[in-house]
């Protein structure tokens, strides 16, 4: 794929170190800080010999791709959004094309029966499907960028064997690790797992388990040595069924209502030693190094939302409503609204992508998929509630989808890292820059 | 009968869901930084030779062809994710109208393309949604002397005769012919499929050629001049009547009675 990294020739990183000393270069000299915060780029390599292209620019895979679920979400998924919020579950068949398009496997290599594509794809999906609607957009992208990435990263080749295909064609995945006493205080988590003679036990509970009930495959975070604090934090595959798996309690949401969220209990649950995800005790560094792929997604649903929130309300602004003998999107009063709006989502976007593509560089983007989730969810909860009111009562009925766009954004300031957890690893790595 | 070599030509047109605007100079419609795709017609026909395929009628090759400027890649691209099995493109420097090929240099070129090809069954689409000649495939079959059935809307293989339905008015015709011949698609044909994540990624290994028309013998030459484009008048809104007779003695103003 185009995997920038793929492209560039490898190179020691000794023009890092070289000249420039005023502009503090962010990329080079951020510090690997604890917490939720660092994870190591993948590779060495240089893109400085690569002539910059716009942020925007994608390539001729990834546009045809873009076009493609455009085309797939405003058909297909479309016409099933409002019913799929008011029940409150996500259609069957809604699943079931995700995994026909491939939109499930993205990442995942054709010789597992994925799509192979790249990390950006993944992102750009992620997108255009929640330009349509965000619950479909949180199912894929949990599912890709979380599970499918930590078993990419860490599965043994057996386990990618035997779960890679399944995950592109037809399994749902689910990623357990925040409880009722750890949300953004992640590591504090309680779950328990203990040795069994041929594997593990795990017991505890989980809260806010995204995918819940469509899923099959979980994984699990649980401590396996309390005396090590965090680092005794390991991760787990637990398919349903299992004995002992249970899941407690739907809830019922303000927004992405049709994206399933539960309480999951774990009482006794026995596992085999092969689901161990990774090696034993490295759980926690898996965690903080899946979500800070993981936020550039959710950056990623919120962009996409903030661009179908304002596309409904400037065709209905430009198109239908009149008032004072003109229709209202000739008002100055509301072009100049709409221009900023436009203007602080392609800002957002320019983070989104900027972020995505670093990460495919092998570059640090710690920071950048802070700054991208943080600026993109506040965007789209801004432009999603202005878009409300420029379409007045047809914005406030549940006919259309403006209130749907303005409920599903506040979930972007919550998930995934708070905002105040954003700002947090922002101004850990600006202290870290700017300490004397 | 080996099996079907299929040819199926495609168009990079501006997209349907773009409402058109002419350019200042009236020459032409603008097409710069205009969203285009495939041709909708042209989707079905490749949707159609795909199927084909897959309801197991012996399908040796399926060739997707398009001649048009060097973003028409982008439409073969789309043609193969679908289930071409590999694309020609002949490049075209198009510039604000001119160097345009008409439908008639279209079919001169595709019949070159079909010998070379030793096509014997050319599914294109009814017409093409930007200049709505609708004569390509007709003058395609003249010129290769071939059968063809128009405006399909149901293609059955049996053996080398192909039978095709096509709506008409008050009713369906079934037209039976024998191969080679030319099939153009009409809207109830078929829907077409969106291109799946997997099958785009296997689209970018399958073969382009890239042409020009210097590979082909022929005089492919516009043989018309566009004189004026304009954009339809705005629709006047009507009035009401008081009564019948307001309304005859306003249809008698008008000429209509």
């Amino acid at each position: 794929m185009t995997s920038i990294a793929k492209t560039l020739r490898p190179l020691a990183r000794a023009a890092a170190s070289s000249s420039r000393p005023l502009r503090p270069a962010f990329s080079r000299t951020a510090p690997q800080i604890r917490c939720l915060s660092s994870t190591l780029p993948r590779r060495d390599v240089d893109i400085s010999d690569i002539p910059p292209t716009p942020i925007t620019h994608l390539s001729d895979t990834e546009a045809l791709m873009a076009e493609s679920v455009s085309k797939f979400a405003q058909d297909v998924i479309l016409p099933k959004a409002r019913e799929m919020d008011e029940a409150e579950s996500m259609d069957p068949t809604v699943v079931e094309q995700l995994f026909e398009q491939g939109l499930m496997g993205v990442e995942i290599p054709e010789e597992y029966g994925g799509s192979g594509m790249n990390f950006t794809s993944a992102i750009i999906a992620i997108e255009e499907l929640a330009r349509v609607d965000p619950s479909v957009s949180v199912m894929a992208d949990v599912h890709n960028t979380l599970c499918n990435t930590a078993i990419l990263k860490w599965g043994t080749e057996k386990l990618k064997k035997e779960w890679l295909p399944k995950l592109a064609t037809n399994t749902v995945g689910s990623f357990c690790l925040s409880e009722p006493v750890s949300g953004s205080d992640a590591f504090a988590l309680a779950t328990k797992a203990t040795r069994t003679g041929n594997g593990y036990k795990i017991n505890g509970g989980k809260m806010w388990i995204t995918n819940s009930m469509e899923a099959n495959f979980f994984i699990v975070f649980a401590n396996l040595d309390p005396s090590k604090k965090y680092k005794g934090i390991t991760a787990f595959i637990v398919e349903k069924g299992t004995p002992g798996f249970s899941i407690a309690k739907k809830e019922k949401k303000l927004g992405i209502r049709a994206s399933s969220t539960c309480v999951i209990n774990f009482d006794d649950v026995e596992i085999p030693k092969e689901n161990l995800l990774g090696d034993e005790f490295e759980g926690y560094k898996y965690a903080i190094g899946l979500l800070n792929e993981g936020r550039i997604g959710i950056a990623a649903q919120m962009t996409g939302l903030a661009l179908g929130a304002f596309e409904n309300a400037a065709g209905y602004a430009w198109n239908d409503r009149k008032q004072f003998g003109q229709l209202i999107g000739e008002f100055q009063g509301m072009q100049h609204q709409m221009a900023q709006a436009w203007t602080e989502i392609q800002a957002a976007r320019a983070l989104v992508f900027n972020a995505a593509r670093k990460k495919e560089a092998g570059e640090d983007f710690v920071m950048d998929a802070a700054m991208a989730k943080l600026y993109a969810s506040q965007v789209a909860g801004k432009v999603s509630g202005q878009a409300v009111e420029w379409m007045g009562g047809m914005g406030f009925v549940r006919e259309g989808l403006a209130e749907k766009y303005f409920r599903d954004s506040k979930i972007g300031a919550i998930y995934e890292g708070t905002s105040n957890i954003q700002l947090t690893t922002i101004a850990r790595h600006l202290q870290k820059t700017y300490t004397k | 009968m080996s099996g079907l070599r299929i040819l199926v030509p495609v168009k990079r047109v501006i997209d349907y869901a773009v409402k058109p605007r002419v350019n200042r100079a009236q020459t032409a419609v603008e097409t710069a930084n205009v969203k285009h795709s495939m041709n909708p017609f042209d989707e079905l026909s490749i949707e159609e030779a795909v199927r084909l395929r897959e309801r197991k009628v012996p399908v040796e090759e399926i060739v997707a062809f398009s001649a048009g400027p060097p973003k028409a890649q982008d439409i073969l691209r789309t043609a193969m994710a679908m289930g071409a099995d590999r694309g020609i493109h002949v490049q075209i420097d198009e510039k604000e109208g001119k160097g345009e090929l008409e439908p008639l240099g279209v079919a001169k070129l595709l019949k070159r393309v079909v010998e070379k090809e030793k096509s014997n069954l050319v599914i294109l689409g009814k017409q093409s949604i930007d200049d709505d000649a609708g004569q390509t495939g007709q003058m395609l079959a003249a010129l290769l002397n071939w059968s063809q059935a128009t405006q399909a809307s149901k293609v059955q293989v049996e053996g080398d005769s192909v039978i095709v339905t096509r709506e008409v008015d008050g009713g369906v015709e079934t037209l039976k012919a024998k191969l080679p011949m030319i099939i153009t698609t009409d809207l109830r044909l078929n829907e077409p499929r969106y291109a799946s994540l997997p099958n785009i990624m296997k689209a970018k290994k399958k073969p382009l050629d890239k042409k020009t028309l210097k590979d082909f013998e022929g005089d492919f030459s516009a043989r018309l001049k566009t004189v004026k484009v304009t954009e339809p008048p705005p629709r006047k809104g009507g009035i009401k009547v008081e009564d019948v007779d307001g309304m005859i003695s306003k249809l008698k103003e008008l000429g209509a009675l």
